[in-house]
């Protein structure tokens, strides 16, 4: 493995671990579930992601052979992640969670239409309370109707 | 380097799962601790790949790839029960 | 031949990913993943509701790039979001029409907001004409949807629709 290669190898696994760190950083500061969902389910893909690069590049360099499974799993994380991320966001919703944006209402009802500007929320942690969460009234049977 | 590195990415991703666990303990609600559960078992797969590398063993890609299947399938079911209250229709 | 190979896209995909979990291209293994790759497919055609149809493959390829470099992009910005904004965030719901109906185009639609960074979405409308998305900063309601459309819908809509 000469410089190049090691240098290469030990940014990739810098920005990862960075990038794995900062995810979870946001999980643990963020003020309201609905901004926690942004820092794991992307900054850790992207850091899970250059992690499997680096791994690969690894074996690829010191093995015999090309080393390519780990796109597997990077595949598959780019696969899977925006579907948790979904479901969650869709279990926070049915839950009726407090948010810190306000939660359009009634989106059922109003396809096409661009929420007018939210008020300004300048969202401070102890606001949060203050801003009802009101999801669509016909929410808990359109949950049920959509079954499989 | 590439040594040091690691041991600097090994702290970093130590770090993620403490912050992952404090989330987890501290709630406050169920989807928060889903989310927790999600992100630690990313962070698994992250740490089993450091380990991977840092062992030059191949052994590791095989459970970082059978913790992703896992982890996933768990949390839609998780999911799957706070949207339904059941798992299996 | 539709009953031999019903997706004659898959039987490929599935031999490669074959042989990436096997880490090896010797013969032997090429023939075992074409082989799994061809029966698969046959015996679980009863769960394939329909035949996927690419319109416009290199539309698709420009896209997974356009998708790939945002992902890079945003990450950094969310980031930087997370460190040096973390209390001082503009979180917004804001609604998306659709004018895609195709539901594999509204999925991959869904998909690709909640995977580049700084938006999830967060709920599909029970009549499918608009999906609810959470962005972490939003300044400008408007432009967020706007560029939702042009950038990520119309592509899709290319791809799977005309």
């Amino acid at each position: 493995m000469n410089d190049a290669t090691e240098l290469l190898l030990s940014l990739l696994v810098l920005a990862g671990a960075i990038f794995t760190f900062i995810g979870s950083f946001g999980l643990a500061r963020l003020d309201d579930f609905y901004t926690r969902l942004h820092g794991p389910t992307k900054a850790t893909t992207l850091g899970v992601g250059s992690l499997l690069i680096a791994s690969a590049t690894y074996f690829s360099v010191t093995g015999d052979s090309l080393s390519l499974h780990e796109v597997l799993v990077a595949l598959f994380l780019f696969i899977t992640a925006p579907v948790s991320a979904h479901l969650l966001a869709k279990a926070a919703l049915h839950q009726r969670l407090t948010s810190l944006a306000p939660l359009p209402e009634n989106a059922e009802n109003r396809p096409g239409d661009a929420l007018p500007a939210a008020p300004p929320s300048r969202a401070e942690p102890d606001t949060r309370g203050e801003i009802p969460n009101t999801p669509g009234g016909a929410h808990d049977t359109s949950l049920r109707e959509r079954g499989t | 380097m590439l040594n040091i590195a690691l041991l600097i990415a090994f702290a970093l991703v130590t770090a993620a799962f403490a912050l992952a666990l404090w989330r987890l303990l501290k709630g406050p609600s169920a989807p928060d601790r889903i989310l927790a559960l999600d992100t630690l078992y990313i962070n698994a797969i992250a740490l089993l790949v450091l380990l991977g590398i840092h062992f030059g063993s191949d052994l590791y890609f095989e459970a970082a790839l059978l913790i992703a299947l896992m982890g996933f399938v768990g949390t839609v079911a998780l999911c799957k029960f706070l949207l339904r209250g059941d798992i299996i229709e | 031949m539709k009953r031999l190979l019903p997706h004659p896209l898959l039987t490929p995909m599935l031999a490669l990913v074959w042989l990436l979990l096997n880490n090896s291209v010797a013969p032997g293994q090429i023939v075992l993943g074409l082989l799994l790759g061809w029966a698969i497919p046959v015996f679980t055609l009863p769960f394939w509701p329909e035949q996927v149809r690419i319109r416009h493959p290199r539309t698709l390829l420009r896209f997974a790039g356009v998708v790939l470099f945002d992902i890079l992009v945003a990450n950094l910005k969310v980031a930087w979001l997370i460190l040096v904004r973390g209390r001082h965030l503009r979180p917004a719901f804001v609604v998306v029409s659709l004018d895609v109906r195709h539901d594999l185009a509204i999925s991959a639609l869904a998909n690709t907001i909640c995977l580049t960074p700084g938006t999830v979405s967060a709920r599909l409308s029970e009549d499918r004409k608009s999906l609810l998305v959470h962005a972490l900063d939003a300044d400008d309601h408007a432009e967020l949807v706007a560029t939702i459309k042009s950038r990520y819908e119309a592509p899709l809509k290319e791809i799977f629709e005309c």
